[in-house]
């Protein structure tokens, strides 16, 4: 009979697995009708994921403060999780059932439409538009159709993060702007003994976006549009772009064993390879700045050595040289908040707000008048660069949702591991748009 | 009910095209099935488990045995030995996980101790290797585990009565004549018990494999198992539905399993209780 019990158990066991996946059911319910701003008292429930104790969760914390003591009618509760719980199942078993929090962060783009079509954000398009002015282009990766329903805090775009030390005893005079010039600032590199790049394919996204900056200059803007709102990836310009990846892979740009290495958050990572001296070179956005203090062994070292240049140049490619790849983060406010979560959000990015989230160093600001906050001169070029870019590309797998930036990445980390084909990455996206 | 109820709804939410977002509408039947067993990477994750599952029986199983059989003489230290043995087995899956990837880490410590022993030839990329990293896993598990095998184990032989390996050992045999011949069959029970365990928790490992493999490695089929395919399914690629169909085809595959093993290996155990009661 004990056996019979242990199979019961293990039964038990799986279950609990199927629990968490079969998650929770149930459609939403009507809300109470919106009454005068700032009357009754409002309790407002905000989701974000500076979960790690340090300048960000502090600052998000004084911020509900500030606003509370504005507002007296407003009580703000925080509950700060985990980036890839907060996304991946805490959000979305939250926004199935009938009470969602009511303002919770949002990354846009394609997981932002499908959330838009299931009904669960508040539109916002009139009561945001000066500070969807004052944000410019980057607000639009928080609109679905046209129409706003969210709004970011932070927003920078991506590039090379490199070694100026060891650029100079490689005796390379600038920083690279085609990828000629690039292989052979990898070449003089490896003549010196340097890991030249850094990737932690180990976590896939790091590798796959270099696969998306090869799509970025191989395809079009228009091409890319197409891309996002249609998920047709019709265009010979994604095979290209695997081809172009496949090239450069083939000049052994990157540390040996690759595939296992981490992305960031510990000294054995890209990430940490970079911040303490053992590769030259990282491709990695605007938080890099932040990540990187958190694993070198010598802050001051790292300050004094550590440079920035935008993404170089495919000579012959029809993508904009100027375009960018970027991302970041903001928040939504669901469907039946009550309407002071809009005046909140709007807090949330007002000049005097964001300047003090670009003195905590976490990340870039949007509004404009919070740039002169901005002190580091690493990020500050990233500002000057983001101002500066044609067209801002969302993160190829945020910007086409989970499902196909999932099997894209895969497809890509398998051209990383030399067994994947430029074509395979290519439909792996379109089988995972009919999955 | 706690059983049965969410079992049936993964069975019910795995008919649908679900990412996750509002409630499950589009039914497609048993598109997910199929298209689970057309993933390479799904079949990948099968074998895997196959050679953790037949892996960990044929290394562990010697192993504990012999071990068992050494730990039960009488000799001085013994009881510090029997505590060791035990010790990986108590730490939790995610510390070893950890401690071994540390360990495993490029010219890290395993690296060194092989060539600081000359056997620099033997190192590999331990966990970036494709065709490597599933036989390091199995590895560390056997680390982990073989502990608890020969726990069971011990404590199956503290049951095989002294009158008859005393009555043999007078009779003339030896030492290893008693063991082949009086204790080993006498522990057989204890075996399949271990092997069902064994077999059960090989299939459904999670843990480990999540935290010493990299998701890189894993999506590349060379260390996933059904769990954790599952999961990188499921939550990362927000294919909800699908994810469903997983566990319900991992839980089809441990119940019939188990029921296999009861009815063949462990029926002749569970009649020996009941006509033992009967007496």
């Amino acid at each position: 009979m004990a056996t019979k019990r242990r199979a019961s158990a293990v039964l038990a066991l799986l279950m609990t697995s199927v629990v968490v996946l079969a998650g929770c059911s149930g459609g939403g319910e009507e809300a109470a009708p919106q009454s005068e701003l700032y009357k009754d008292p409002v309790t407002l429930s905000w989701w974000h994921n500076a979960s790690q104790d340090g300048p960000g969760k502090t600052y998000w914390e004084k911020v509900a403060k500030d606003f509370s003591a504005l507002h007296p009618t407003v009580k703000i509760e925080i509950e700060a999780i985990e980036t890839n719980q907060l996304q991946r199942t805490r959000l979305p078993a939250a926004l199935l059932s009938s009470d969602p929090p009511d303002i919770f962060q949002a990354w846009g783009g394609g997981e932002m439409s499908e959330q838009v079509e299931a009904d669960y954000l508040k539109e916002i398009t009139d009561q945001t538009k000066t500070e969807v002015g004052d944000i410019g282009s980057a607000a639009e990766i928080w609109q679905v159709k046209g129409k706003q329903y969210g709004l970011p805090f932070r927003m920078g775009i991506e590039g090379i993060w490199y070694n100026k030390e060891m650029f100079a005893r490689a005796g390379i005079a600038a920083p690279p702007t085609t990828f000629e010039e690039l292989n052979t600032a990898v070449t003089k590199l490896k003549a010196i003994n340097v890991i030249p790049i850094a990737v932690g394919a180990g976590d896939k996204w790091p590798a796959a976006h270099w696969w998306y900056n090869m799509a970025l200059r191989a395809c079009s803007v228009d091409a890319l549009k197409k891309a996002s709102a249609e998920k047709n990836f019709d265009d010979p310009c994604f095979v290209k772009a695997g081809q172009d990846l496949k090239a450069f892979i083939d000049t052994k740009p990157f540390q040996p064993n690759f595939i296992a290495t981490p992305g960031q958050n510990d000294p054995t990572s890209a990430n940490g390879m970079l911040a303490n001296g053992k590769a030259a070179m990282e491709l990695m956005g605007d938080w890099n700045r932040g990540t990187l203090d958190t694993v070198t062994t010598d802050k001051a070292k790292l300050a004094s050595f550590l440079g920035w240049f935008p993404v170089p140049a495919i000579s012959g490619s029809p993508g904009d040289p100027k375009a960018a790849l970027g991302g970041g983060d903001g928040f939504s406010c669901a469907k039946n908040a009550p309407a002071e979560c809009v005046e909140f959000l709007k807090y949330i990015v007002s000049p005097e707000v964001q300047k003090g989230y670009a003195e905590t160093g976490t990340g870039l600001p949007v509004a404009k008048g919070a740039a002169d906050a901005v002190k580091d001169p690493a990020l500050k070029s990233i500002l000057e660069a983001t101002s500066g870019a044609s067209y801002v590309q969302l993160w190829l797998d945020t910007a086409y949702g989970s499902t196909v930036g999932n099997a894209m990445n895969d497809a890509i980390v398998a051209i990383f591991a030399g067994n994947g084909t430029p074509e395979k990455v290519v439909s792996a996206m379109k089988a995972a748009a009919s999955k | 009910m706690f059983v049965l109820v969410p079992m049936g709804f993964a069975v019910y939410y795995s008919l649908f095209r679900w990412r996750g977002v509002g409630p499950p509408t589009e039914f497609v039947g048993l598109r997910n099935y199929t298209l689970a067993f057309q993933d390479p990477i799904f079949l990948d994750a099968l074998r895997n488990n196959a050679i953790i599952v037949f892996g960990s029986l044929l290394i562990q199983g010697p192993i504990a045995l012999g071990v068992a059989l050494l730990l039960n003489r009488r000799f001085r230290g013994r009881a510090v030995f029997r505590l060791l043995v035990f010790v990986p087995y108590v730490l939790a899956e995610v510390t070893v996980g950890i401690m071994w990837k540390l360990l495993l880490t490029d010219e890290g410590t395993v690296d060194a101790l092989l060539r600081s022993l000359g056997m620099g030839g033997l190192v590999q990329a331990w966990l970036a290797d494709l065709d490597v990293v599933i036989w390091t896993l199995l590895a560390i598990l056997t680390w982990k585990y073989v502990g608890f095998a020969i726990i069971l184990l011990l404590a199956g032989l503290s049951n095989v009565p002294d009158e008859l390996t005393e009555a043999a050992a007078i009779d003339g045999a030896s030492w290893w004549q008693i063991q082949r011949h009086v204790t080993i069959p006498l522990l057989g029970p204890t075996i399949r018990i271990w092997m069902f365990l064994s077999m059960i928790g090989s299939l459904q490992i999670f843990d480990m494999i999540w935290v010493t493999s990299v998701p890189a490695v894993r999506s590349l089929g060379a260390s996933a198992t059904m769990a954790t395919y599952m999961v990188d399914n499921g939550f990362f690629a927000r294919l909800w539905g699908y994810g469903n169909a997983v566990a319900v085809i991992l839980f089809v595959i441990s119940f019939v399993a188990a029921l296999l093993f009861q009815r063949f290996l462990l029926r002749r155990d569970i009649e020996g209780a009941i006509t033992g009661r009967a007496k």
